[in-house]
């Protein structure tokens, strides 16, 4: 199925073109046995300042379709433009921050010097760099661990740091690759609340790959499901959820209503296959 | 192991204690009651006194059935006795028959060191002060017992001085022959070593870097440099002596080209260790290659790269020693070992030979150290 960037959110306002847009997006990877279609005539437009979450079975192509987006890979059909450009070019300017499924930080840094990676390379000024780290960390709560080295740090730990990486330069779209996968869910749960508050307060787009349902609709203005074999998308669900979100809101019935629905999707998808 | 009562001795395995006690028993009381066996100069006797007042202190303790002194010490104590004597009774028995008891005092010696290696090897000595001091005594023990038992092998055996000198011989010749050393070793290790090294190496960097960038260099180059590394490159001295003359130069290129290689094999290597996950990270950043280069893949090849500077620290020594055998002028370790050993002067070769090897390991040391230093985060340094 396909599915329509309705252009009215009830979360969002803004009524721009689209930071993403997907038409009949499709990419096979040749490999030793055959090809692998990782995804197939996908059609998606995510507006500016929406919060996309992509749930679907391991192997549906959640990463692929991150990675192409980001430029890491390339399309073997159709097209895909990145704030109205092609993705190597949004590479080249920096649009993105990603954050991959692993914490991928540089052991032979401590953890501020991590963060100033993307600084020191994008040449941001001293001054700029030591109160962006400073900011960052303090919002993924690793402050006094500046000196630490990313081995002296527990997995979730490393995880906020590799966040905190790629929070620390301006860039509009955010692309994270199950970040939350490693924490316990008390850390998960301050960490959505936290990543919510920046979103609200800095109107980013957000591209959230997840297993987790609740998580997905807790978080989302939009949920796009992913089926497998070739991967694509079978529902696209609005979130009508206020952008304002206590942690209960899971127990109201219009969370639990959009929860069944992502639910269903996800079984479709399964049933499918077999 | 361990037993309910608490005491140093028992804690400790029982048998090498009683190992220990047996020795002891057998020998204190030989050369004291037999003076004219083990002979050595009568002062040295006063080195038993010590290990009389441990033994002493060691009853009496027990009788009182309070803690009692580290067997270490005992051990330690014996050996500072033993040892000397053993060495200046070498001195009478030149075609005589050994004294009675004097296989069995070196062969308590050696049992000893190893005993006291052993205790100085157990789970006190793993931490602290104790495990940093154990660090350094366990080998030098075992190097000093080596050489004690060469000494004195070499010496009651009457071994030929050309086939096998003993180390002390050895020594007075290092000692007598200072400057004439001090010459050779800034003629081969601090002109040809040291240039040949820093050169072969940097151009080996160098090139590997250029390898990256360029992959037609990197296709033709590494399957010549994985052959080369293959080869006894050490017959070219002859052809540099052509090109370059007598002096350190044509040595140092000798080291340039031995060196070279396995720099520029185990940079290339390097330069590929850094992980896809980084990569893509700093592709995300629309990083440039040289950013690239500098922020992630060349300090993920550092360990590549300290290999490479260990393995061709040991080279070079080789490389340059041995090109001196191909002519020089007249200094240099080779050139020494080579002349003197047509001369009979054997004691000179292996004073060599120690000089040699005492630089060697300071170089790989350094370079070690360095090593530690700059790779403190990779999982093989770090002990993760
Ligand atoms: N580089 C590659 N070469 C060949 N096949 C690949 C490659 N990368 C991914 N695939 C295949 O593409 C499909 C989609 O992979 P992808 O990593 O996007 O899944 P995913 O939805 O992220 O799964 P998960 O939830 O487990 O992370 C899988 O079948 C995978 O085997
Ligand atoms: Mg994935």
């Amino acid at each position: 199925m396909n599915a329509l960037a309705s252009p009215t959110q009830p979360a969002t306002a803004t009524v721009t073109a689209p930071v993403i847009e997907a038409t009949g997006l499709g990419l096979t990877f040749e490999t030793g046995d055959g090809p692998v279609h990782a995804l197939s005539n996908v059609d998606l437009a995510i507006g500016k300042g929406e919060f996309v979450s992509f749930i679907g079975p391991s192997g549906c192509g959640k990463t692929t379709f991150l990675r192409v987006i980001a430029d890491l890979e390339q399309p073997t059909a159709g097209r895909i433009t990145v704030n109205g450009m092609s993705p190597e070019e949004a590479r080249r300017q920096r649009a993105y921050g990603y954050v991959f499924q692993a914490a991928g930080l540089f052991p032979w840094r401590t953890i501020e010097r991590n963060v100033a990676l993307p600084l020191e390379i994008m040449g941001y000024s001293k001054a700029e760099v030591a109160q962006r780290i400073a900011r960052t960390l303090d919002l993924v709560n690793l402050t006094g661990f500046e000196k630490k080295f990313p081995w002296q740090l527990s997995g979730g730990m490393q995880q906020r740091a590799s966040i905190a990486r790629a929070l620390a330069f301006d860039a509009d779209l955010l692309l994270m690759d199950e970040p939350f996968g490693a924490l316990d869910e008390i850390v998960r749960d301050h960490l959505n609340e936290q990543l919510l508050q920046l979103w609200d307060r800095t109107n980013k787009t957000i591209c959230f790959v997840t297993h987790s349902i609740p998580e997905a609709v807790y978080l989302s203005t939009k949920i796009v499901v992913m089926s497998p074999r070739p991967g694509r998308v079978t529902d696209v669900i609005d979130s009508t959820l206020p952008k304002e979100r206590p942690l209960d809101i899971r127990e109201t019935p219009e969370f639990l209503a959009i929860a069944a629905r992502v639910r269903d999707g996800l079984r479709a998808g399964h049933s499918y296959e077999d | 192991m361990s037993t309910p009562r608490k005491m140093n001795l028992v804690d400790t395995a029982f048998q090498r204690v009683l190992l220990f006690l047996i020795i002891i028993l057998t020998l204190l009381f030989y050369p004291l009651l037999e003076p004219p066996y083990l002979s050595g100069p009568g002062w040295q006797s006063v080195l038993i006194l010590p290990l009389l007042a441990y033994i002493i202190l060691v009853l009496v303790q027990r009788y009182r059935g309070t803690a009692l002194p580290p067997v270490e010490m005992g051990v330690g104590l014996f050996l500072l006795a033993y040892v000397p004597i053993c060495l200046s009774s070498l001195r009478g028995f030149d075609g005589e028959e050994a004294p009675r008891n004097y296989w069995t005092t070196v062969a308590a010696c050696a049992l000893a060191a190893w005993l006291l290696n052993d205790l100085l090897s157990g789970p006190k000595y793993r931490t602290g002060w104790r495990g940093t001091f154990a660090k350094f005594a366990v080998p030098a023990i075992f190097s000093l017992t080596l050489l004690f038992l060469w000494e004195v092998l070499v010496r009651a055996f009457n071994v030929p001085f050309v086939l096998l000198p003993p180390p002390s011989a050895i020594g007075v010749r290092i000692a007598n022959s200072l400057p004439v050393l001090a010459a050779d070793v800034n003629q081969t290790i601090f002109k040809a070593v040291f240039a040949g090294y820093a050169m072969g190496c940097a151009a080996g960097f160098v090139v590997a870097i250029l390898a990256d960038r360029f992959l037609f260099l990197r296709r033709g180059l590494l399957p010549i440099g994985n052959m080369v590394s293959a080869l006894p490159i050490i017959g070219i001295a002859p052809i540099m002596v052509m090109w370059f003359g007598f002096d350190w130069q044509s040595k140092a290129a000798v080291v340039v080209v031995m060196t070279f290689f396995p720099m520029l094999v185990n940079t290339v290597a390097g330069l590929t260790a850094a992980g896809h996950m980084e990569r893509d990270l700093m592709r995300t950043y629309a990083s440039s290659y040289w950013q690239t280069l500098f922020k992630l893949r060349l300090p993920a090849a550092m360990p590549f790269i300290f290999n490479a500077l260990k393995i061709n620290s040991t080279l070079a020594l080789i490389g340059a020693i041995v090109a001196e055998f191909f002519g020089t002028p007249v200094v240099g370790m080779g050139f020494r070992i080579s002349t003197e050993v047509g001369r009979m002067n054997v004691d000179m070769v292996w004073a060599e030979i120690a000089v040699a090897a005492l630089a060697g390991s300071v170089f790989y040391g350094v370079i070690a150290l360095a090593e530690r230093a700059v790779t403190f985060w990779h999982p093989s340094i770090r002990g993760g």
